[in-house]
């Protein structure tokens, strides 16, 4: 089995990681760093659960070969918060009923994250259309899309501050 | 001062009713909560299931060896491993963990290679030569009732009928000859699944003490652990179960997996851990959910429209093997009489075996279908009798506190309250039938249990239970057997007992869902959780809460029954400036009487019907909603578009609204996502191929669900008023919103543009069908046409209680009741 010695960088840190060149970065992610906030509800790219963010681009994860990944900045759910205190996201997903399960929420957030990283005040239609490829069984959406628009409103106001 | 356990009487609340971050909020969105595939434990092996690729054959030979050779596998099991047979229900313990003798769908398990890794096991399954001899198959009910033979199962009623059965509740062919009118409908629901984001896993170790650990993605790790013992052939207290959290289960996690007994069996010839997660391809064949039902309503009203009979057949696709089908048959009519009062209901359920992959309880269990055929049937006899449909259903709402023709004691109900809401909200008088070509209004109505009253194996034991453990750190320890899945059983927990305490529910530790641990709480399943783990927390933290009154009552200089616990604190209800923490008041309770501890159980009320079968149906209440939906429906493409939805459900009591609202909102999601575009369907390949039964969509892409740019806005109205039998009066929520929604679209296509699809999913291939006869001067309908010969039972008969009797069967003297 062919394998490879990279280093990768996840949530800011360098980490050196050795990985069979067939895996993911879904796997390498989950099984080689242990970073298993990262769901999969497919592993073909239909689901939206592995989402995180490559080089601030929301990306599939069990899409992407980590091989393609050397040298580029991996942002997973582990890496959202800030210190002890969640990100807005996060608290407003908690509060708003954006999360049941939990199971699509890592990648949804990573997702929105990207979406109001470039657009601070997102409409209702833009949220809906940025998460589309997101699948989510519980909510029925609607506790995500506030979810998301509180969090913009507070990101807002942080950034006003 | 309270009867011993018994929860103090309320009316004002700090916690309940007020929105609140769930107890796993945080969890959730930080990617900390670990979910069973998220499980890693050292030496851990992986397990890979090898699938029939026919849908029914007789096994001749299974050749592992070479399987056995390839480097890195540790072992290669077969059915020979599994000589005990399983299953949900008692009356259908039909499955083995590895089939023996014979595949009866495609994707059968036949065989589990253990190896190194994932991909190890994968290769090594294509290095097991099984011989199969194919043999005819069955792809419908239909074709199940037209061939016996075949057999796919030895046992049933006859040929592939798995279940048949008949209930005749007063005369219902008097009834109906007497009636102003009397429509005849038939209706078909298509099969879907429940499609949880998280695929199926499961770990099984042998722990320190020898005893064997499985965790997993189960929403009943009670019933897991017992068929486990009997699957193992061990005894169950040497067998532990925990409920990881599940990602989402719908039902589809109800029933034991053949992957949960192959992993764990290989711990135990390995002494390893052993884990296996399903690929998604393989959850949609390990499926067990929505029953295909076709169904025949034969109606009779009087000249108000008012019902005065109801003739139910049902015809379920139960698919290969048994699951819940016992119970599901039975769901497909029982719950009929509870929206509407109905003198006379007569109720015929046949469940088929057919070569696919076996069908069970799906978010609404067995209901969606008979309430998608009456509310729609509803909507008909309302547009020939020239009514308003919300008029004619409030009109013959079922009454509080009454008992149906079939003798369920229907106790509190808010049905009434939820059709004027809806109506209200959606401007269904001044815009139904006035929105202009192509839009249109549709309302339907449900009923849903709070929980089965009875288990699904017999017994008389208690459904639910709770410990409580306290102690001077202030630290209030909750454990219950029941599950996570999502739904928010976790934050119930801890809300109920917070609030019996008076502390924050920040204060609560939750240990759920580990049979090793928790005391027994039957499942997360038939909407049960919130009534019945709920009123055993709340009997556990009364008694409690007498302990550490009666301590902090010498200090207060009070008496215990005036002592009152709210926001942290404990105090003299006459003086509450006389005041201690909650820690405080635990500590002195902790000198006086030792460790406090308590514990809580749940049973249901006994029912009052007495006839064999009356163990369906009955529940401590019922949840009501009523749901109005806006269609658009293009002309030209058939596609059907849903601006907005209303729906108000009559839920007791809002423990956490913002999770009431969220599973009212997923209702409404998962109910659309079935009217218009779910199907777990199946198709032959050609002759030439194999004849194979094939899933039609085994994929998430291809399995259409609503994305975040279909779903429509949903405004919701809890209407909140308690019921006596239930926790602070809380009803169900997870179950009982799905249920109007199917109807109320189809019922909207028809306001939109006059054609009736008589059928889920109601996609635009259907509407532009119905719409062309339309156009024909045809009768403007897609749907079944046709209702096989069924050999029903000759029914057992029961006569109302309005009509005297005492609830068990009439054997005798049924014309002259």
């Amino acid at each position: 089995m062919n394998r490879v010695r990279m280093t990768l960088r996840v949530n800011g840190e360098e980490q050196e990681v050795l990985f069979a060149t067939y895996k993911t970065l879904l796997e390498v992610l989950r099984e080689e760093l242990n970073l298993t906030g990262t769901k999969h509800g497919c592993e073909l790219g239909e689901c939206g659960a592995c989402a995180v963010l490559v080089d601030g681009e929301p990306v599939l994860s069990c899409l992407e070969l980590a091989l393609q990944c050397e040298g580029r900045d991996i942002q997973t759910v582990e890496g959202l918060a800030r210190g002890t205190e969640l990100h807005p996201l996060q608290a407003a997903f908690a509060d708003c009923g954006g999360s049941q399960c939990g199971y699509c929420t890592s990648g949804m957030l990573m997702t929105a994250k990207a979406l109001l990283d470039k657009e601070p005040a997102p409409s209702r239609e833009r949220i809906k259309e940025a998460i589309s490829g997101n699948l989510c069984r519980c909510t029925g959406y609607q506790q995500i899309w506030e979810a998301i628009e509180q969090a913009a409103q507070r990101l807002r106001t942080e950034a006003k501050a | 001062m309270n009867a011993p356990g018994k929860p103090p009487a309320k009316t004002r609340f700090d916690t309940i009713g007020k929105p609140r971050r769930r107890v796993d909020g945080r969890a959730k969105a930080i990617g900390e909560l670990r979910f069973a595939d998220d499980l890693v434990l050292p030496r851990m092996l992986h397990a890979k299931l090898l699938r029939s690729p026919h849908p029914h054959a007789v096994i001749e030979s299974i050749d592992a060896a070479r399987a056995r050779a390839h480097p890195g596998v540790h072992l290669v099991l077969t059915g020979d491993e599994f000589p005990v047979p399983y299953g949900i229900m008692p009356v259908a313990q039909d499955e083995h963990a590895l089939a023996r003798g014979k595949v009866r769908f495609v994707g059968d398990p036949v065989a589990a290679v253990i190896a190194a890794d994932e991909h190890t096991a994968a290769a090594a399954l294509e290095l097991i030569d099984v011989s199969y001899r194919p043999l005819d198959t069955i792809a419908s009910p239909e074709e199940g009732l037209a061939k016996p033979e075949p057999r796919i199962h030895d046992y049933g009623e006859q040929g592939n009928i798995h279940r048949n059965q008949a209930y005749e509740f007063g005369d219902v062919e008097a009834a109906l000859a007497k009636s102003a009118h009397v429509f005849e409908d038939l209706f078909f629901y298509e099969g879907n699944t429940h499609l949880p984001m998280e695929q199926q896993a499961a770990l099984a170790s042998i722990e320190g003490d020898g005893k064997l650990l499985l965790a997993s993605s189960t929403q009943n790790p009670h019933y897991l652990h017992r068929q486990l013992a009997r699957v193992l052939q061990m005894p169950a207290a040497r067998i532990r179960v925990i409920a990881t959290p599940n990602g989402g289960g719908f039902g589809g996690k109800c029933d034991p997996g053949n992957h949960e007994f192959v992993v764990a069996k290989a711990a135990l010839v390995l002494g390893r851990p052993v884990k296996i997660c399903l690929t998604r391809e393989e959850v949609f064949y390990q499926h067990r959910g929505r029953h295909p039902v076709l169904m025949k309503f034969r109606t009779g009203v009087d000249a108000r429209g008012k019902l005065t009979a109801v003739h139910l057949q049902t015809l379920l696709d139960g698919g290969a093997y048994g699951s819940h089908g016992p119970a599901s048959t039975f769901y497909t009519g029982v719950l009929t009489p509870v929206t509407y009062e109905l003198p006379r209901f007569k109720f015929e359920a046949c469940r088929v075996f057919t070569n696919k992959p076996a069908c069970g309880p799906k978010r609404g269990h067995g209901t969606p279908q008979p309430r998608f055929g009456q509310e729609v049937q509803l909507d008909k006899i309302a547009v020939k009798l020239g009514l308003d449909p919300a008029e004619l259903r409030l009109s013959m709402v079922t009454k509080p506190d009454s008992l149906t023709a079939s003798w369920l004691r229907v106790g509190s109900t808010g049905l009434a309250q939820c059709i004027h809401k809806v109506v209200e909200m959606s401007g269904w008088k001044a815009r139904r039938g006035k929105l202009g070509a192509g839009r249109g209004l549709g309302l339907a109505c449900s009923a849903y249990m709070c929980g089965a009253g009875v288990s699904i194996y017999w017994n008389k034991m208690p459904h639910s239970a709770v410990q409580l453990l306290l102690d001077r750190s202030g630290q209030v320890t909750v454990y219950c057997g029941a599950t996570e899945l999502g739904q928010g059983s976790d934050d119930v927990l801890a809300s109920l007992v917070a609030e019996a305490l008076g502390i924050d529910p920040g204060w609560i530790r939750c240990v759920t869902g580990d049979t090793g641990i928790t005391p027994i709480d039957l499942g997360s399943y038939s909407s049960r959780v919130t009534i019945m783990m709920g009123n055993a927390a709340l009997q556990a933290a009364g008694k409690v809460r007498e302990q550490l009154a009666a301590a902090a009552a010498e200090q207060l200089n009070t008496l215990p029954e005036r002592v009152v616990f709210s926001q942290d604190r404990v105090f003299a209800g006459e003086n509450p400036g006389n005041t201690m923490t909650f820690v405080e008041a635990v500590a002195l309770a902790e000198t006086k009487f030792g460790t406090i501890s308590a514990v809580g159980s749940y049973a249901p009320p006994k029912a009052p019907g007495k006839y064999k079968g009356a163990g369906v149906g009955p529940s401590p209440a019922y949840s009501f909603s009523a749901c109005v939906i806006e269609t658009e429906v293009d002309a030209k493409t058939g596609w059907v578009t849903v601006p907005k939805v209303w729906i108000a459900h009559d839920i007791g009591r809002a423990l956490n609204p913002v999770l009431a609202r969220g599973q009212v909102i997923g209702g409404v999601y998962m109910g659309l996502g079935e009217a218009l575009m779910e199907e777990q369907a199946f198709r032959r390949l050609p002759p030439k191929l194999s004849g194979a039964l094939v899933h039609r969509t085994p994929s998430i892409l291809e399995y259409k669900s609503l994305t975040s740019l279909d779903m429509p806005e949903v405004e919701v109205a809890l209407i909140e008023d308690p019921d006596p039998n239930c926790p602070y009066g809380a009803k169900e929520v997870g179950q009982g919103p799905l249920l109007p929604v199917m109807p109320a679209l189809a019922n909207a296509v028809y306001d939109a543009v006059g054609v009736r699809v008589d059928e889920v999913p109601i996609t635009p291939d259907k509407v532009l069908r119905a719409l062309e006869k339309k156009a024909k001067g045809e009768l403007p309908r897609v749907g079944p046409e046709s209702f096989p010969a069924v050999p029903y039972p000759q029914a057992t008969f029961v006569l109302p209680p309005s009509e005297g009797g005492d609830g068990s069967e009439a054997k005798e003297g049924r014309k002259a009741a």
